[in-house]
This record gives C-alpha cells, sequence and structure tokens, in this order.
C-alpha cells in the first residue's frame, strides 16, 4: 500500500473523496460545462455526429434553465456545484478500466463490500476491475442466448454506434426530452455508459437483464443513461445498480432512464443503489405505456446527500398499467426525496403506488407524488399507500400526494401512515428473546418485505444487509 | 427445577409516579400452575410486565429473582454455582427470556413481513446465543455441524451452533402438530391479521419452542371460544408435563381453570396478593366474586 494510500486512511470522508478526485484528474479537461468539453466526450467515445448534436444542444438547454426552485421542502442544492462536477468525468470516460487493482479502491468502498459478504471476485467484478472473472462470462453466456432470440443487450455508448436507427429514434427524443428539466438537459450533454435493452415483439426473456457489474466498469457511471425497449407483447426484468457506494470522486449521480412499454408488453425495472454520502442523486427515469401494458417501478434508494428521484409513467394506450414500489432510507445529514409521478392518459388505466421510508438520526424522507388523471381517462383507478418508519425524535418524514384528477368516472385512493418504531412491538420481540438491534433490523427487515419480494434473492439479501448496516451506522 | 421469585415488589408508571404493585411476594417453581386472579385494575399485567422487562414501569422496591438449576438448559450449559440466582431486574428482557422466562401477551405485537418461520428460528437462536453469553461459556457447541446450507439465502447461512432453516422446520412442525395448528401458519407473518384466539394459540406455540422454565400468561384466555380455549388448554398442560415449565396463569375467569388445573390460586387487589389457595379458591371466586376477599382482608367491602 502506498504512502498515498496510508494518508487516504487518516482523512475524513470527504477528504478522502477529494484525495480521489486528484489521483482521477490525471487526465484533466478544462474545467467547466463548456462545448469544447462535450466535444471532447464525444470525440472519445468516437460518436456520430448526430450524437454529438444532441449532446449540444442539450448544453444549450442546460445554460438556458434555472435550477429547480420554489418546490416546497425541497432538498438543499446550494452545495452543488456543476461547475466542478464536470472535469471529473473526463478521466473516468477516458479510463474505461476503472481501477487497475482492487487496493486502489477507497477503504470505505473495500469495507462496504467486505461487510456485506461479497465475495473477492464478484468485488473486482462491481468495482469494474477486469472482465475476465466468472460472473462475467456467466453473463456472457446468458447474452449469447437472448440473441438468439433478437435480444439486445449491451452498453449504450455501443449501441450509439451500433443500433443507430433505433437509438437515434427512441434516446432522449419523446420520453425524457432534455428540456424536460435542468438535469435531464445536463444528463443529456454529459451522458456516458448505461445500458440498452431492446426485446423483440412477442419475446419474453426469462432471466433478469441484470446491469449489476457493468455500472462501474463503464467509467464511473454516474451519468448513465438506459434505454429499454419493449415491443409488443414482450417481457423483461431489468435490473440495474450495484448496491455498493459507487466508487466515485464525484458529488453528482445524474442519470437517465427511458423505459417504452410496447402494446401488451411487460417490463419490470428493479434498481437498489447505495451512494455514497458526499453524493447528490438527481435521475430522471420515465416510462412511456402502450395499450394493455405494464410497467413496474421497484426501486431502493440508500446514500446519498440528497437524492431527488421519481420515476414516472405515461399511461398512454387504453388499459396500461403502472406500479411503483419504493423504499428510502435516510440517516444522519441525508435528504431523500424521491416518489412517483403517473399520467393517466387514456381510459381504463391503472397504478398503484407504494412508497416506504426509514428515518434515522435526524435524517428526512419525504414522498413526493404526482398523480394526473386526463380529462377522458374514464374507468381509470390509482391507489398510493406511503408508509414511513422512524427510529428517533430527530428525525422527519413528510408525504406530498399531489393529485390532479380531471376525469370524473376514476377511482383514487390514498393513503399515508407516519410511525415511530414502537415500543411495544420492540418489547414484545425483546421479550422472544432477541436484542433491542436485533428487534429493530427484523420490524424494519418486515416493514421492506414489500420491496424484497419482488427482488432477486441476491438483490434481495444485499438490500437487507445494506439497511441492516445502515442501522448500526457502520456504512462510510 | 427453576424457581421465578417476587419479593415484596412496588412499581409505578415510568413517566408518572401512579404506584401499581404495592409489595407482591409470589413465588412460582417449574412444574407448578399458579393462577393469578382479581378484578380489573388490580396490578395483574402490570405484574407479568415487569417480570418481563417492560419498560414503562418502574420498579421502586423488591426483587424478582430467578433460580436455576444444574441442567435447566440442557447438557450444554453448565451452571456455576454462583450463577444460579439472577436478579432479573438487573437484565434487559431478552437476556431474561435467555434464563427462561417467558410472558404470553394479552394483546401480542403485530409484525408484518416476518414470517413466524423466521421468528421464532431467529429467536431460538437469539436466546442460545444470550444464554452462551450469560454463562460465559466459550466450549460450548463447538462440534455441532453447520447447517448453513440449509439455510435460507434470505435468512442467510447458520453460523456454527445456530439452528438453521431445516432443523428448524422439523421442531416447528412438531410443536404445531401438536398444538393443532394449520401448517399455514408457518408462512404466515407474526400475529399480523390473526384472530384473537390465533394470536393465543401462537402465544402458547412460541413457549412451547422457546422451551421457558416459567411462563407468565396474560389473560391468554380471553377472547377465546370454547374449542380454541381447550386447544390453548391443552398447550399449557403440555408446556408443563412434557417441558416442566412453571406457569403464571393470569386470569379474570374459572373457566380456563376448568381446563388447566391450578395448583394454587392468588387473588390480587390493589397490587398486592391479598389472599392465596388451592384450586378450591378459584370456585369460590366464581360463586363469590372478589369483595368477599376484600372484606376478609381488609374489613370492609
Amino acid at each position: 500500500m502506498s504512502s498515498e494510500q496510508d494518508h487516504l486512511k487518516e482523512t475524513d470522508t470527504e477528504a478522502r473523496f477529494e484525495f480521489k478526485k486528484e489521483q482521477n484528474a490525471a487526465v484533466k479537461s478544462d474545467k467547466g460545462l463548456t462545448e469544447e468539453v462535450i466535444r471532447m466526450i464525444s470525440e472519445d467515445k468516437d460518436e456520430p455526429d448526430w450524437m454529438l448534436e444532441r449532446r449540444l444542444r442539450a448544453l444549450q438547454q442546460y445554460q438556458n434553465m434555472p435550477m429547480p426552485s420554489g418546490w416546497p421542502g425541497m432538498p438543499d442544492l446550494s452545495e452543488l456545484d456543476v461547475e466542478e462536477i464536470v472535469p471529473y468525468i473526463r478521466p473516468d470516460v477516458d479510463k474505461r478500466e476503472g481501477v487497475d487493482d482492487w487496493t486502489e479502491l477507497p477503504d470505505e468502498i473495500k469495507d462496504t463490500f467486505d461487510k456485506l459478504g461479497i465475495p473477492e471476485a464478484e468485488k473486482n467484478a462491481l468495482s469494474g476491475v477486469g472482465a475476465q472473472y466468472e460472473s462475467e462470462v456467466v453473463y456472457q453466456n446468458m447474452q449469447e442466448q437472448w440473441e438468439e432470440k433478437g435480444v439486445i443487450f449491451m452498453n449504450m455508448d455501443r449501441a450509439v454506434q451500433e443500433h443507430p436507427d433505433l437509438v437515434k429514434e427512441h434516446f432522449m427524443t419523446t420520453c425524457v426530452p432534455p428540456s424536460d428539466n435542468k438535469f435531464a438537459a445536463l444528463h443529456g450533454a454529459v451522458w456516458s455508459g448505461g445500458s440498452f435493452v431492446y426485446v423483440p415483439e412477442g419475446v419474453t426473456v426469462e432471466m433478469p437483464v441484470q446491469a449489476y457489474f457493468r455500472m462501474n466498469s463503464e467509467g464511473m457511471g454516474q451519468f448513465e443513461h438506459t434505454l429499454i425497449i419493449a415491443e409488443e407483447g414482450s417481457e423483461v426484468h431489468y435490473i440495474e445498480g450495484c448496491s455498493a457506494p459507487k466508487y466515485g470522486t464525484h458529488n453528482l449521480h445524474s442519470g437517465g432512464v427511458e423505459v417504452f412499454v410496447g402494446e401488451d408488453a411487460h417490463v419490470q425495472y428493479s434498481t437498489v443503489q447505495n451512494w455514497s454520502k458526499n453524493t447528490f442523486n438527481l435521475n430522471t427515469k420515465r416510462a412511456i405505456v402502450e395499450e394493455n401494458g405494464t410497467m413496474e417501478w421497484v426501486s431502493g434508494s440508500m446514500g446519498s446527500k440528497a437524492t431527488m428521484l421519481y420515476p414516472c409513467s405515461i399511461l398512454k394506450g387504453r388499459g396500461a398499467t403502472d406500479t411503483h414500489i419504493t423504499i428510502a432510507f435516510a440517516g444522519e445529514g441525508q435528504d431523500i426525496d424521491t416518489g412517483a409521478k403517473v399520467y393517466h392518459n387514456a381510459p381504463n388505466t391503472k397504478s398503484t403506488i407504494e412508497s416506504k421510508s426509514i428515518s434515522k438520526d435526524g435524517g428526512r424522507t419525504n414522498y413526493r407524488g404526482l398523480v394526473h388523471i386526463a380529462d377522458g381517462a374514464e374507468n381509470s383507478s390509482t391507489a398510493v399507500e406511503c408508509d414511513a418508519l422512524m427510529f428517533d425524535n430527530e428525525s422527519t418524514s413528510d408525504t406530498m400526494p399531489y393529485m390532479e384528477i380531471e376525469e370524473s368516472k376514476v377511482d383514487v385512493a390514498h393513503e399515508a401512515t407516519v410511525g415511530k418504531i414502537g415500543d411495544e412491538d420492540i418489547f414484545y420481540l425483546q421479550s422472544r428473546g432477541l436484542d433491542d438491534d436485533d428487534a429493530k433490523k427484523m420490524i424494519v427487515a418486515g416493514f421492506i418485505e414489500p420491496i424484497t419480494e419482488e427482488l432477486p434473492i441476491e438483490y434481495a439479501v444485499e438490500l437487507n444487509r445494506l439497511i441492516e448496516l445502515e442501522m448500526e451506522g457502520s456504512l462510510g | 427445577m427453576a424457581r421465578l421469585e417476587l419479593r415484596n415488589l412496588h412499581a409505578e408508571v415510568a413517566e408518572g409516579d401512579e404506584k401499581i404493585l404495592d409489595g407482591v411476594d409470589l413465588e412460582v417453581e417449574s412444574g407448578e400452575i399458579h393462577a393469578l386472579m382479581g378484578p380489573n385494575g388490580s396490578g395483574k399485567s402490570t405484574t407479568a410486565k415487569v417480570i418481563a422487562g417492560h419498560p414503562a414501569y418502574e420498579v421502586t422496591e423488591g426483587d424478582v429473582l430467578i433460580h436455576l438449576e444444574e441442567g435447566e438448559f440442557g447438557d450444554d450449559i453448565e451452571i456455576d454455582e454462583d450463577q444460579r440466582t439472577w436478579d432479573l431486574l438487573d437484565l434487559e428482557p431478552n437476556e431474561r427470556a435467555a434464563l427462561g422466562v417467558f410472558l404470553g401477551f394479552q394483546y401480542p405485537a403485530e409484525i408484518e413481513g416476518v414470517t413466524m418461520t423466521n421468528f421464532l428460528r431467529t429467536a431460538l437462536n437469539a436466546k442460545i446465543e444470550e444464554r452462551e453469553e450469560l454463562f460465559e461459556d466459550e466450549e460450548t457447541e463447538e462440534e455441532e455441524e453447520d447447517e448453513g446450507f440449509e439455510t435460507s439465502p434470505m435468512e442467510g447461512p447458520a453460523d456454527e451452533g445456530e439452528i438453521g432453516v431445516a432443523e428448524f422446520q422439523g421442531i416447528l412442525q412438531e410443536k404445531m402438530e401438536q398444538l393443532d395448528m394449520d401448517e399455514k401458519f408457518a408462512q404466515r407473518y407474526l400475529n399480523a391479521g390473526f384472530s384473537g384466539g390465533e394470536k393465543k394459540q401462537n402465544e402458547v406455540l412460541q413457549a412451547a419452542i422457546l422451551e421457558p422454565s416459567v411462563a407468565v400468561l396474560d389473560e391468554i384466555d380471553s377472547g377465546l371460544d370454547i374449542d380454541r380455549l381447550q386447544d390453548v388448554s391443552n398447550g399449557i398442560n403440555a408446556l408443563r408435563d412434557e417441558q416442566g415449565t412453571g406457569i403464571l396463569q393470569i386470569t379474570h375467569y374459572q373457566r380456563i381453570l376448568d381446563y388447566v388445573e391450578p395448583d394454587h390460586v392468588h387473588v390480587m387487589l390493589d397490587g398486592k396478593i391479598a389472599k392465596s389457595g388451592g384450586p378450591e379458591l378459584a370456585e369460590e371466586l366464581e360463586d363469590k366474586g372478589y369483595d368477599w376477599v376484600r372484606e376478609e382482608v381488609y374489613g370492609t367491602a
């Protein structure tokens, strides 16, 4: 271990991130979000002109848009300096392999992997080191199987090169245009990496498509773009995100997710994410759902300093269905502002939102939701349920459910509960032999069970373990 | 043989100074059944909660002791001379549980998302672990087979000496059959959506699995129909007969005592034991109510 690494150990968390910034910035572009920087990114990726043009247009939009403000109770973004962030993208893009060696990872990330009990090989895959490990081979085998059916699953940068028509048509056009919000515009300008999934008509992909360990191998993935196209009658479950803190020097993650759910198609998008505590996590995720299509969002949001994330479904076709299941955990100094948006734009559409949040040690969670039922979307129904669990009197939890109902023949239900972890519940479990901590863990594990049961077992296990670690305050 | 002993126990509500227990003396030995009767508000439930360590009550005077004997927890744990008597008031509720004290709740908590199987296995393992810590026996159970591979990944692999999922399934199934419980119970969430009777049955099931030395059952008979009352009573008798558990049966009514025959009956009035006797005392109470006891003890009605 170098003396620099020793130095790392001695410094506080923030300084550690600072330190990595310097190290990574060895190949460094000019500071500031400029046209030159965008051209450099695009050139480095050897992109076609049309993508560069989109980036530049997005940049322009970004520069012309104000920061979001005036939202009641919105997280404080004043410490976020986007101009300071962009230069760190350049070296990430340039250094595609990630770190060369496990030992170069920051200690807190290594510790997290250890505490999660993730085996060495997987750790290496997660940290973006080496494609030669077992898990990667498995991934390739599965990929071949899919390819025979015409399924495409590749990194987004490659998709731009190899499937320009599909990407050109769908990438930040109708679903998440850069004009949507300032961070969507930023994302459009500097995006890098992410996943491209295409499922042809009538094809069911039985295994979940996982972008579990690819995220970091594509540079940092802090501005990753995910584009999922599920043609008519197809079915796919996409799982994204590693549940460890991102190896990253950045303090901004601004991802973009676009999902096209064809007629009678079924897409589940699941994510378990745990960001380092200095990260601003500001994303735009949206699905357009055609007739009788089904979109399911399942997400666990952990970590970050502040998160603003409201996955959105536009129920465009008659009979389209949306399900949202989200969980948020906020500890000390964290503000997790998350929820769901659903636009019912056609008759007989249906949405269900189930949001759960846990706050502890002064953390804040907020459910911010919008359900819009358009005039003419008759016989549509929505049910929103928000449950908040608080550990102590210092923590806060808010619920801000907006309902815009323009049609009278609809069924709307909203239910919210906020509670402190019940003393009687804890005592009951203690009287059966569990200590105070284990009793709390068990109650929380039960509280999030609706999420974990939707996830493949390994993600569910990790989500549980992550939350346990957060509760012990032992994550960096 | 274990013995639970309440000596001159005084307790009040922790926030506020409302006195509830005013010098309770009581002894329950394993293998015995004691009925604790009395009108509402006499302190019966408080006694139960104080024994188990409920944080809402503060003990202002007196002791709650448990005396243990060699072999109390099987052959694995050796109980030294100086570890045979513990003052429960110095211990956390889970440590009391580990020493063999069980509280059957009148209103058990409902815990969503936690299956009965997962909960009971966790509780059983927690108790085993806590016992080892309490008795500081580092040598125990080292040769125990690691059941890790048989466990459900959701619950993680069993540590050394823990009871794995497969082994536990066997234990649970057997106990549920004894209590005539539907095997679907195992996968239901802890008490969530259980009927009153199911909850009570579940309390007895938990006692059967955790094998306490002394079980305090707080109005386990309330809200039970006659069939369920019989099931629950059979469970309580089995606890005593098969595991030698000492039972402190808190109840309003004579009814359950027709099925669970007490060795001793105590009448609680105004926070203390006003009168004790044999099973005939319960019958007398059934006929005459509590006022005559008050009259007899205090000389007033």
